[in-house]
């Protein structure tokens, strides 16, 4: 790809992200929030593969625009008893809490811009997806492990919490 | 030409519209979308490294597996925690769920 290219790429995607994230905290009803926040996912799938990174591109689409965004609506049409409308209120001081994160970004930038980063000039990797299994099942064996054991103790967890036990 | 900075720079407003959502919100389930956001902007800035700092090796991006195994369990653990505050209490407004406070 060339580079122009790959520029006008970057900044729709990162205004279609930025946008839409922007609209998850500010949209009044929740729904239209859920729905761009699956949107926003989608925009960060769309950056990892300018990133080169083309497995988690489609583990950004599968889990968090498959899964997480549509767990996260039907959590709210199971806990929303009337309509929707002005069901994602403010609460009253969003001008300190603007100021507080409008500071936070200020500090991050700063950051961002006074470290000196020691970029690599190697070619990426190739057919992430083997080079990924490789390293799980080599390197990362122990964490690959304990993300299945933790899988499963969420998966209980969630089960048991959501049914309830009865209290004696 | 696109580098580094920039992806992070991303990142960094990502993460901050996602605190934003966190102070601001009041309904739990707003909290958990604010949360999955900032997760979002962590994980971007774990790819990003990894292309641009070492991307012969993928160790950023098989980090950014394990985040978002780890957002994924939460989200599910979460929305339970959520479906049984709202057996209990029927509000899942943060203003009204106070019983824990002393």
């Amino acid at each position: 790809m060339d580079e122009l290219s790959y520029n006008i790429a970057f900044y729709i995607l990162a205004a279609m992200t930025v946008a839409s994230a922007i609209g998850v905290v500010t949209k009044p009803n929740l729904v239209h929030s859920s729905f761009l926040l699956a949107l926003c996912f989608i925009g960060i799938s769309g950056l990892y593969v300018l990133l080169q990174a083309d497995f988690l591109a489609a583990v950004q689409i599968l889990v968090y625009s498959g899964a997480v965004a549509i767990l996260i609506v039907l959590g709210l049409m199971l806990t929303q008893r009337s309509s929707m409308e002005n069901t994602n209120q403010n609460s009253g001081w969003r001008r300190g809490t603007l100021l507080v994160c409008g500071c936070l970004l200020l500090v991050i930038l700063i950051v961002i811009g006074a470290t000196p980063w020691h970029y690599s000039s190697a070619p990426a990797a190739q057919d992430t997806p083997s080079v990924i299994a490789q390293l799980l099942l080599t390197d990362y064996m122990v964490a690959f492990e304990t993300a299945a054991v933790l899988l499963l103790a969420a998966m209980m967890g969630a089960i048991a919490l959501a049914k309830g036990g009865k209290e004696e | 030409m696109i580098g580094l900075v920039h992806y992070l720079t991303l990142a960094a407003i990502l993460f901050v519209i996602g605190v934003y959502g966190i102070l601001t919100k009041r309904n739990v389930i707003a909290l958990l979308m604010s949360i999955e956001l900032m997760l979002n902007a962590v994980n971007l800035n774990l790819v990003a490294f990894s292309r641009y700092i070492q991307p012969d090796v993928l160790t950023g991006q098989v980090f950014a597996i394990f985040s978002i195994t780890v957002a994924a369990t939460e989200v599910a653990v979460g929305l339970a925690l959520v479906f049984r505050v709202y057996h209990d209490h029927h509000t899942v407004h943060i203003d009204k769920l106070n019983q824990m406070r002393w």
